[in-house]
């Protein structure tokens, strides 16, 4: 096969894997704030429901999560499973384990704010929703814009584990290429294009962390 | 009618009874310090006026808006100075931004701040904090400002130039209630004069008054300050 022509194929894998990271993070980042609260709330259920959710989103391994939930409708419900599921799949089970991740930063960053912003914001007669969003928020994001990073770079690799219910993103193409080739070429140039991609993502994220950065 | 009323509060923690039996009356343009022991309840008795604490019972007789200036600032270290002082009246109060504007430069500049509005809170001295944290409560318009212990965090040679702010407060007749811990500046600064200790008032009027109290508690109180 010629490079150019495993370029392209390569780049139509690729074009999968970001829109499996576009929409992981699209969903999960609001999701994981909701899980947070959850996890955060006064209601103790709830509290211990998010707690246990959280513990099995980050015990279990990912790869047997996408699994689970690909094939679970089929095995629990007997649904015959259509071609668009599959796609669907990877995307439910991407955004319900990284909202946990997420979940356990936004906590971590909102249980660092200091009582005395609340009450200074209650004194000043904001309400709760304008103290978060205003007051807290912003707060939150200074602090967890570095371990964010950490996860998001973390997502990027893992959308390659999408391989195992065959979705025909980057890392899935590049082995089959490589199958069919007897050659190494498409993995190696499949892992310059993942270094690419989170060199991008990597800088992305450091001018977020600039413009929120108000200490310095 | 008095600005402010109080009367029979009662607030516990648990078992901790904090505050056993507080009235008092503040009047219009009228500054009250209230001095005591640490513990005795005075930092509660703010609280439960300003709805940061519920009483247990008692009532509480005020309209109108009030300030409250922290010992610790609260600043808001995201927001510059200057947002600080505007954000409230401009999202809370739904003020018109040329007015508020203005109103928050006059400040600035009252509290020899007028360099500062695009500094953030950690960039100021701690009483260039507490300066922007009053301005930021003035800027309210409140009918009253309260005060708690707004020069213990400080170093001794910042708190003078927040009591001067202070004083120039109380010149221009704003109602206010300072718990401090600063005996001279309660004496010279103070309306009226609240001693509080173990969640009772034990001794309340003039500077004059107070000062020259006989009672038992009052005296060793104010000897830990002379000795
Ligand atoms: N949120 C709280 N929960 C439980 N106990 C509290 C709480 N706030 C205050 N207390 C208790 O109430 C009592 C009075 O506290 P308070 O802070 O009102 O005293 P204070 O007169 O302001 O003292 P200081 O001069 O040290 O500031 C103390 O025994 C304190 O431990
Ligand atoms: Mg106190």
């Amino acid at each position: 096969m010629m490079l150019g022509s495993m370029v392209s194929l390569l780049m139509e894998g690729m074009i999968t894997s970001i829109e499996i990271f576009l929409l992981t993070l699209l969903f999960s980042l609001p999701l994981g704030l909701l899980i947070a609260f959850g996890r955060m709330s006064k209601f103790t259920p709830l509290r211990l429901i998010m707690k246990v959710y959280i513990s099995i989103m980050r015990g279990t391994p990912l790869m047997l999560q996408l699994i689970v939930v690909f094939f679970g409708p089929y095995y629990i419900f007997g649904t015959t499973l259509s071609p668009d599921y599959r796609f669907i799949a990877v995307i439910i089970a991407f955004s319900m384990n990284y909202a946990a991740y997420f979940a356990e930063i936004y906590r971590g960053g909102i249980e660092a704010i200091p009582k005395g912003q609340y009450e200074a914001a209650q004194v000043l007669g904001y309400s709760k929703i304008q103290t978060f969003f205003i007051i807290i928020l912003p707060q939150v994001f200074r602090i967890i814009i570095p371990s964010v990073t950490n996860e998001v770079i973390t997502l990027v690799k893992d959308t390659s584990l999408s391989f195992v219910i065959a979705i025909p993103e980057m890392f899935t193409v590049a082995k089959q290429i490589a199958a069919a080739e007897s050659s190494i070429a498409a993995l190696i140039v499949a892992g310059v294009f993942y270094y690419v991609f989170n060199v991008l993502v990597a800088f992305v994220m450091a001018r977020l962390e600039k413009r929120y950065d108000y200490l310095n | 009618m008095s600005l402010l009323e109080v009367k029979n509060l009662k607030k516990s923690f648990d078992e901790n009874v904090v505050l056993k039996d507080i009235s008092l009356n503040v009047e219009k343009g009228e500054v009250l310090c209230i001095i005591g022991p640490s513990g005795s309840g005075k930092s509660t008795l703010l609280r439960c006026i300003t709805d940061l604490e519920q009483e247990d019972s008692g009532d509480i007789n005020f309209d109108g808006t009030f300030g409250l200036v922290f010992q610790d600032f609260n600043l808001f270290p995201h927001h510059t100075v200057l947002k600080n002082i505007i954000n409230a009246p401009l999202k809370v109060q739904k003020r018109d931004k040329n007015e508020v504007l203005k109103s928050a430069r006059d400040l600035l500049k009252k509290m020899g701040l007028e360099d500062k509005e695009d500094a953030y809170p950690h960039e100021l001295s701690g009483g260039q904090q507490q300066r922007v944290s009053i301005a930021r409560a003035l800027a309210m318009n409140p009918d009253i400002l309260f005060f708690d212990e707004p020069t213990s965090a400080l170093d001794p040679e910042l708190t003078g130039e927040i009591l001067v702010v202070i004083r120039d407060l109380a010149a221009e007749n704003m109602t206010m209630v300072i718990v401090t811990h600063e005996m001279s500046f309660a004496r010279n600064v103070g309306d009226k004069i609240i001693f509080m200790d173990d969640g009772y008032i034990i001794e309340e009027g003039t500077p004059e008054k107070v000062f020259s109290s006989d009672n038992a508690r009052m005296k060793e109180f104010l000897g830990k300050f002379y000795d």
